[in-house]
């Protein structure tokens, strides 16, 4: 893309310097996080809020706020990329591990759903969600999810693009064929690999 | 750019010769693009902030700290720098002087940008039409123009009052607060002599605003609005 | 973070149209709500942006990768229906 102009003097934010081995390619470090979502902030309340497993499994599951917080938590550091090139680093988050949800559960389906209050969706790979590397969490930085970021729980998938991450999860929904979920049908790629600079259909 | 002028201790406004410029409507906004020498890009929206007949184009930065853009335009660009931008644009939130009915405009913060090009377009156009100005800020310190719209305020034709949501001098006989039902009831034309309105502001205060006109009589189609970002760009 | 309206993404639809589109009218074919481009709600996200009904906040108008797609909201076809 030719660019003859150059803001005299322009830096954008003060790059933070950081270890250039944590921030995949085309990215800026930030210690902001900005609000970013496709609609209005929905608010569940506790005492509807619900959490399902379901689609091509052998039995749904369901678990209400009070049972998805008795459920073992973890504590993972992250950092995360957003596809608007601002990666945060060191992101402190609590939550359900995904593997713990998915326990017991007998599926042919090779993909996941996430669902969302608002009607947001976002389509990965089970294998991009298993094996430690996936959260419904609850708590950002020591304290509940605030609604604009997402609570009162979201999907925490951080090593792919922060799209992925859903805010607002309300369930997984185990597909057989990966099917594109909001940003995916307008042409954001399927599994969105920041490393991969995986941003957009056709890499 | 060619000169800047500061207008509030946090705003300034940003002079502009452009070449081959078409005119614009009062109301409209440009598109501001910076690259970093890196190929780092931002870009933000900027009301104009001059009236269609002023010699310059103007803009009117308020300076967030924590901004990317913002700084930049208030506290970097000298004179003889040049500034990519798109526009004018928008044909919704516009007001000429052809327009019958009298005018009716609210702002909160540097919501006022737009509607001073509107003002000034007023002027220009030898005041067409009565107009009642009612301008929501911190504080007297941080409203913008507020020299200017107090001297338009001389003219029989236009009404200006001013609202202090956080601090206000003493003996301050205006509105203190935020503005309420009784504030536009009082200060805003009522409902019968049918004005046209334009509201602008951050999304809360044109919310807000939009829902009291509506509660005391206005009709919706009447209202036109521009909500601002919590950068107030 | 609050929403904008239509206006906010004014500058992207002339670029996708090469025209004003603030100022159409067109209809939610969810709920039905006439309302004009600038009247939209509009909300920010990494990918892109979506601009949403006031009535009902279905989608009407998603923003992304330079394009701009009309989704559940129907344009007036050429001629009167726009806002003044």
């Amino acid at each position: 893309m030719a660019r003859d102009h150059i803001s005299h003097g322009f830096t954008g934010r003060r790059r933070e310097s950081g270890d250039p081995a944590r921030i995949p390619p085309g990215q800026y470090l930030t210690r902001d996080f900005p609000v970013l979502s496709a609609g209005p902030t929905p608010h569940t309340s506790l005492d509807e809020w619900t959490f399902t497993i379901d689609g091509a499994v052998d039995a749904a599951r369901t678990w209400t706020w009070k049972e998805f917080l008795a459920l073992p938590h973890e504590a993972p550091t992250v950092d995360i990329h957003c596809v608007t090139k601002w990666s945060k680093l060191d992101t402190r988050w609590r939550g359900v591990s995904v593997d713990t949800l998915l326990e017991d559960v007998d599926t042919a389906g090779e993909y996941v759903t996430a669902r969302c209050d608002g009607g947001y969706t976002t389509n990965l790979a089970l294998e991009d969600v298993t094996e430690g590397k996936a959260w419904i969490v609850f708590e950002y930085d020591g304290e509940p999810l605030d609604p604009e970021h997402g609570g009162p729980a979201r999907l925490l998938v951080p090593h792919l693009y922060f799209w992925k991450s859903a805010k607002w999860v309300r369930g997984l929904a185990l597909t057989v064929d990966d099917e594109p979920g909001f940003w995916e049908t307008y042409g954001y790629h399927n599994r969105g690999d920041p490393w991969l600079e995986q941003r957009y259909q056709g890499g | 750019m060619v000169e800047r002028v500061a207008e509030t201790a946090r705003a300034k406004s940003v002079l502009l010769d452009l070449p081959g410029w078409p005119g614009h409507r009062a109301g409209q906004h440009v598109d501001i693009r910076l690259t970093a020498e890196d190929g780092y890009q931002a870009q933000r929206s900027y009301s104009i902030a001059s009236g269609p007949e002023d010699d310059r184009l103007a803009l009117t930065i308020e300076r967030l700290d924590d901004g990317e853009v913002s700084p930049y335009l208030t506290d970097v660009l000298e004179p003889g720098d040049e500034l990519e931008l798109r526009g004018p644009i928008g044909g919704y939130f516009v007001w000429e002087a052809s327009l019958p009915g009298p005018l009716q405009l609210i702002a909160g913060g540097s919501g006022i940008v737009p509607l001073r090009a509107m003002l000034r377009h007023w002027v220009a156009a030898d005041r067409p039409v009565a107009a009642r100005v009612l301008y929501s800020a911190r504080s007297l310190d941080e409203a913008i123009y507020r020299d200017e719209l107090l001297g338009l305020a001389a003219y029989d034709e236009l009404d200006v009052r001013i609202a202090l949501t956080r601090a206000w001098p003493a003996g301050w006989t205006g509105h203190r607060g935020r503005i309420d039902r009784a504030l536009v009831d009082a200060a805003a034309w009522p409902p019968q002599e049918r004005p046209r309105i334009y509201v602008c502001g951050p999304t809360a205060f044109v919310e807000a605003a939009a829902e009291l006109l509506v509660e005391s009589g206005h009709r919706p189609d009447s209202i036109k609005t521009e909500r601002f970002g919590p950068t107030g760009g | 973070m609050d929403a904008l309206d239509g206006n906010a993404i004014a500058g992207e639809l002339f670029a996708a149209f090469g025209h004003e589109m603030t100022t159409v009218v067109g209809t939610c074919t969810s709920c039905g709500a006439r309302s004009a481009i600038a009247e939209l709600p509009v909300h920010v996200s990494g990918p892109g942006t979506v601009a949403r009904c006031p009535g009902c906040a279905s989608v009407a108008i998603v923003l992304a990768r330079g394009t701009a797609r009309f989704s559940g909201y129907e344009l007036p076809s050429p001629g009167p229906g726009e806002a003044e």
